[in-house]
């Protein structure tokens, strides 16, 4: 092996490419055992995803969410923090979004804007909530952050059966208002005469429009330059970052240590929450009744993990989760195969991921056997 | 009165046991040096595989040793990523986490025919009282206080692992590859070994939990019947300082919270509230008593031979 190909191995795309195609494999093989064609499955899972705009559109509607989730243990994760909490923060942001989306009239434009704010604020609260149990009692925020998610998952369900909140004979809270909404194409207008004639006319346009398509898309980018432009352009960020890697020598050299775990989870919390806001401002206008964790916070670990913590790489990350879980769909209605089987190959790639410390290594060794 | 205090007893004991044998296995993998966040996959897991052996040979004595073999295999994945390749260990259990839970649930829908789960074992885990033979049926107080026999067997585990870890030459030896593994590697101690059976038998105790759940607790496996004991049994295991009878007492406090939600879910408390008891709990406990926990040195990291 030429030194080219050894030094390949010590980069991080790399660690990435190898790690989703173990996934792929690993699912194929479960697939294969289980008696199912996984060859096509996956093409199922491709075809039906890239030959259809509306496809396209839903998985860009669904990836957002969980990029913010990504985005929130990403940036925790630089900073040296494991942020499991982002399933508990995006519940907060979600029931803040209804709150306020309901109770606070205010005009179009101005009312998603405060909602978001809040739910960064009340997000943001609760994951600094975990960086003040660590500072201040030595409580690993692994440990306290999955106690938060099944506390804020149970606050959720007492807020929305209280009388007043939830519709009557439903399971969910009331719908938020038209103004807080952030879709592009409204249902009113989607349903309105013109929106149907829209529909007819306009073949590809027309099929992204009944998508939720909205400006959540818009926020989770902003946020992610914003979180890359922080870590890598600031001061404050500088400083997270030293704690991130060596807690020790960032005290000796004056970094306010405590203080830095406080913002960075304030900052982890608050994103994961403004995905939770999102996914109520575009998707389901509502809360409900929780009886099994959703899983975003659990995706958004994944997805940071696979982007190797760089906000940017979320982005695509997201995007490649949220396919993979579209895909699962379509593979289970149309082969019969369990949508698990996506799971198992979301396991395997985060598996992967933890051997990724071994490629450089494998380098090491492979260049000195070169050497000799 | 008796009869409240018994009640009360008897369902601590059962929700506490299969925490105790995810801590137990939480303790062992951790004093060796190797951190297992995946016990909660691995629960689930064991709970789908001996929920299935135990319904399809009737015997659920068969169905807790396939839970804890079901464990073993996850666990043999976690060694392998965490000693072997040296990969990060926290990561590893996280995928863990995944793979046992959708494992299980993919294998459910294979088997039952599309349901996510599994039908009810026809026998569950015998209890204490019908074990030595008591006539249960005039004595409200022995009805009351009865017990499942799978907390006799976490009770005996907890006592067994403590007189490995600390009475023993093999105690001694996990207890130095968690502490200082150059240390034991210099004299003589096979590192990578004692720290695979050390894994090996923390995903035995795990699975064993999750059967303990469906086997004894309630009857089949669902997605959602491993959701966060695993967790709970690793905060019980920092609670209690890495040792085996203050991770069991920790268990024994979170299993009484539990049945604190199951006596008051009649009371004037909203069922939301009753159900967050375990976990504010475990938070509050961990706030009052837990600065003085120190865990192995060198728990998380991998040893490569020849380190300091």
């Amino acid at each position: 092996m030429t030194s080219r190909w050894i030094n390949l191995l010590r980069k991080p795309l790399t660690a990435i490419i190898i790690s989703v195609l173990t996934g792929f494999i690993i699912g194929a093989v479960v697939l294969t055992a289980s008696g199912y064609d996984a060859l096509e499955a996956y093409r199922i899972m491709f075809s039906g995803i890239a030959g259809s705009p509306k496809y396209m559109a839903q998985v860009v509607v669904n990836a957002v969410p969980i990029i913010l989730t990504g985005l929130s243990v990403a940036f925790a994760f630089r900073t040296g923090l494991f942020n499991i909490g982002a399933e508990g923060q995006f519940v907060m942001g979600a029931l803040t979004g209804t709150m306020i989306g309901y109770y606070l009239p205010l005009p179009p434009i101005i009312h998603p804007i405060v909602i978001f704010a809040l739910a960064f604020l009340v997000g943001g609260l609760y994951g600094a909530l975990a960086g003040y149990l660590k500072n201040k009692f030595g409580i690993h925020e692994v440990i306290s952050t999955i106690m938060l998610n099944w506390i804020a998952f149970y606050f959720n369900n007492y807020i929305v059966n209280l009388p007043g909140v939830k519709v009557e004979s439903t399971l969910h809270a009331n719908p938020i208002l038209d103004s807080a909404k952030i879709n592009f194409f409204s249902t009113a207008w989607r349903r309105s005469d013109a929106g149907r004639e829209f529909i007819r006319e306009h073949e590809i346009l027309g099929e992204i429009v009944k998508t939720d398509l909205g400006a959540g898309i818009f926020v989770a980018i902003i946020f992610a330059f914003l979180l890359w432009f922080v870590l890598r352009h600031t001061t404050t960020g500088f400083e997270l970052r030293a704690v991130g890697l060596n807690r020790f020598a960032a005290e000796f050299s004056g970094v306010p240590v405590k203080k830095s775990i406080f913002l960075s989870m304030f900052i982890a919390g608050g994103v994961a929450a403004v995905g939770g806001a999102i996914l109520v401002l575009s998707t389901t206008n509502t809360v409900s009744v929780l009886s099994a964790q959703e899983g975003y916070g659990w995706d958004g670990i994944s997805v940071s993990l696979i982007a190797n913590g760089n906000p940017l790489a979320v982005l695509f990350s997201g995007l490649l989760f949220a396919a993979l879980r579209y895909g699962g769909m379509l593979i289970q209605s149309k082969t019969g195969a369990p949508t698990e089987i996506i799971n198992i190959m979301i396991g395997s790639i985060v598996l992967a991921v933890a051997v990724a410390p071994a490629l450089p290594r494998l380098a090491d060794y492979l260049s000195q056997r070169r050497a000799r | 009165m008796l009869l409240t205090v018994l009640l009360t007893l008897s369902i601590t004991l059962m929700y506490s046991a299969p925490l105790i044998f995810a801590a137990m296995g939480g303790v062992i993998t951790q004093r060796a040096g190797v951190d297992n966040i995946g016990i909660e996959g691995m629960m689930a897991f064991g709970a789908f595989a001996g929920t299935t052996i135990g319904y399809f040979t009737g015997n659920p004595w068969i169905g807790l040793l396939a839970s804890g073999l079901a464990g073993v295999l996850l666990a043999l994945i976690h060694g392998l990523v965490s000693i072997t390749l040296k990969g990060n260990q926290t990561i590893s259990g996280i995928a863990i986490n995944f793979i046992g839970l959708a494992l299980g649930i993919f294998l459910t829908r294979q088997i039952f025919d599309g349901a996510s789960q599994t039908n009810s074992v026809t026998k569950k885990i015998p209890k204490l009282f019908d074990v030595l033979g008591l006539d249960k049926r005039d004595s409200a107080a022995l009805q009351s206080g009865d017990i499942d026999f799978t907390v006799i067997l976490a009770l005996l585990v907890v006592f067994l692992l403590w007189f490995i870890l600390y009475k023993t030459t093999l105690g001694l030896r996990i207890r130095a590859c968690g502490d200082h593994p150059a240390a034991a590697d210099t004299l003589g101690v096979n590192v990578t070994h004692l720290r695979y059976a050390c894994v090996m038998a923390s995903g035995f105790l795990a699975g064993v939990g999750g059967g303990a759940m469906t086997l004894a607790v309630i009857s089949n496996f669902t997605p959602t019947v491993i959701s966060g004991q695993g967790f709970i049994a690793l905060a019980a295991v920092i609670f209690g300082n890495w040792k085996p009878i203050g991770a069991a007492l920790a268990c024994l406090l979170f299993g009484f919270a539990q049945a604190l939600t199951v006596l008051l879910s009649n009371s004037f408390l909203p069922s939301s509230i009753l159900a967050m008891i375990p976990y504010a709990l475990t938070l509050i406990v961990l706030v009052l008593f837990v600065g003085r926990a120190e865990p192995p040195r060198a728990v998380g990291q991998p040893y490569f031979k020849g380190q300091a």
